[in-house]
């Protein structure tokens, strides 16, 4: 059922500047240092300035554990840029990493706040230093044990989302004929794109052939599926749409968002394990816009395992259920010149785990014309940026405004 | 001092019946009585009706298998002695899914929707987990 327009107060939203710090592997640079870099950036590309700026919203907010996985939080913004603030929020319980930036749109639209400074940063690739993921879990010191939702995976022996989520890809496989082949399409494409990005990690052309020979991590996923964590902080500044006159640039209407959670938040509980919320949230977004999946000219979509955005591509209705495999098989479909060109900045696969806000500012970027060499042509006007996986899903349906 | 193991519970009033009954090789969940439905995880009110009316229940550990991923990269003690190791989902004859492990099957036998059973597997001393093997066709 179509939501009633005025009830859709996202769209009184609009972006109005976007930013990101350095970008690298491993920077070993004071994370607030990196923050401050993102957000002075997406301010100074609004045509504003920090006095402008009177709501702040973050992603996950401050978090010693996992190490590196949070940069900083409101306050420590607030207090480092002197900002006043009439609204702020920052928190891990929200619809996916975006859901922060949901958060700011409704903001604006209740007249909290006029301008709203979102971030995410991680350090994830510093933080790891040599050691791998182990290194993050056991950066606790002392011992560890499995309580809540953790006591039913970490004894069985299935203790990480890629556990989680290569058991959803095969379930995928099982039902579907999706195969390895097809999936690897998320992977190439994206290094393919990455080619073109200089702020990409890695860059490097990738084959088929180097796909399937590389070791795997947890069947069907192999090294090549799973993104790349590293150091970087992403910015973007949410605005009320009756200031576009003051902005230094067209502002990008919020179209429409979806926020849904309707299943079991579980990875083993959930009805439907070939997917999960994205499919709700994406239910949700189409019945707040008159646009279609077949408007939009490109998608900015999570990928911290490929296997996520096929589930994404399905969720939006940019492909029937089930059909996500063939609808990215040979990647023509999903490449910088194809239908629905996707990941254009080489996802977190390629481009580096900013943990959703990369997705945002791709899109952006691409609707202002600004993306240079991997600039998508035909001077696309509507985008979708996504980002969440397993019970975690946040989608914002993104148009620029003539 | 022992070394740091990742894959020990923190059995709670709710959920120490299971590990209890776990260590005496038999398979714990809970069933309602309002709805009839049965659930796994524990929870002291039913997911679907949210009726308090629930009760333990001794399952038939006989399962399907949901799905399953061999393992091959697994950093936290004591896992990767287990490498490569089949996690899996199974769904209990009574409906419940569960994570759990597929053993005494080669990889290329697993296939999802076969016949499984429960198996009992001592992590430690206090902490026996339920795996699962593949179930003959008689059984
Ligand atoms: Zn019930």
């Amino acid at each position: 059922m179509r939501v009633d327009d005025s009830l859709v107060i996202e769209r009184r939203a609009v972006i109005s500047g976007a930013g990101q710090s350095d970008i690298g592997r491993r920077l070993y640079r004071d994370p607030l240092e990196l923050t401050l870099d993102a957000c002075l950036v997406a301010i100074a590309d609004a045509g504003l300035t920090t006095a402008d700026i009177d709501g702040v919203a973050t992603y996950p907010g401050p978090m010693d554990v996992p190490p590196g996985f949070s940069g900083a939080g409101v306050v420590d913004v607030q207090d480092a840029l002197r900002l006043e603030l009439g609204w702020w929020s920052g928190g891990i319980e929200s619809p996916g990493q975006l859901g922060s930036v949901i958060n700011a749109c409704l903001a604006v639209a209740a007249g909290l706040a006029t301008h709203v400074l979102c971030f995410r940063s991680v350090w994830e690739g510093s933080a790891q230093g040599d050691k791998g993921r182990a290194g993050v879990m056991g950066g606790g010191g002392g011992g560890y044990r499995a309580s809540g939702f953790m006591e039913w995976t970490m004894p069985f022996a299935a203790p990480s989302a890629a556990i989680w989520i290569a058991m959803m890809a095969e379930r995928h496989f099982h039902e579907y004929g999706t195969t390895r082949e097809q999936m690897a399409q998320i992977a190439l494409n994206a290094r393919k794109n990455a080619g073109v990005n200089p702020n990409a990690i890695y860059r490097d052309p990738m084959t088929m052939e180097d796909y399937l020979n590389v070791r795997m991590i947890s069947s069907p996923l192999c090294l090549y599926d799973c993104d790349v964590p590293c150091d970087g902080a992403t910015a973007v500044i949410v605005s009320h749409a009756d200031t576009v006159a003051d902005l230094r640039k067209p502002g990008i209407q919020v179209e429409a968002v979806g926020t849904a959670l309707r299943g079991r938040p579980s990875w083993d509980q959930f009805d439907d394990l070939t997917t999960m919320a994205n499919r709700d949230a994406g239910a949700q977004l189409w019945t707040r816009t008159d646009l279609k999946p077949s408007d939009v000219q490109l998608a900015e979509m999570y990928d911290g395992f490929s296997f996520i955005t096929m589930t994404w591509l399905e969720a939006m209705g940019f492909c029937g259920k089930g059909e996500s495999g063939p609808f990215i098989e040979g990647g023509e479909r999903i490449a910088r010149d194809g239908v629905l060109p996707l990941n254009t900045h080489g996802g977190q696969l390629s481009a580096g785990r900013l943990h959703g806000y990369g997705f945002l500012h791709e899109a952006c970027v691409q609707l202002w014309g600004e993306a240079g060499e991997r600039q998508v042509p035909g001077d696309p006007e509507v985008g979708v940026a996504a980002a969440g996986g397993g019970p975690l899903a946040g989608a914002l349906l993104l148009t620029r405004r003539r | 001092m022992t070394a740091m193991r990742f894959d020990l519970p923190t059995p709670d009033l709710e959920t120490e019946p299971f590990w209890d009954a776990a260590k005496e090789e038999r398979l714990l969940i809970k069933h309602c009585n309002a709805c009839g439905k049965y659930h796994f995880y524990p929870r002291p009110f039913c997911p679907y009706c949210w009726s308090d009316d629930v009760e333990w229940f001794e399952a038939s550990g006989r399962a399907t298998l949901y799905t399953w991923s061999v393992v091959h990269r697994n950093d936290l003690p004591p896992f990767p002695e287990w490498l490569p190791y089949v996690a899996a989902i199974a769904e209990l004859e009574e409906g419940p899914r569960m994570m759990t492990n597929v053993v005494q099957c080669e990889f290329d036998q697993l296939e999802i929707g076969m016949a499984l059973e429960a198996v009992y597997y001592p992590t430690s001393e206090d902490v026996t987990i339920v795996q699962f093997r593949p179930r003959p066709a008689s059984s």
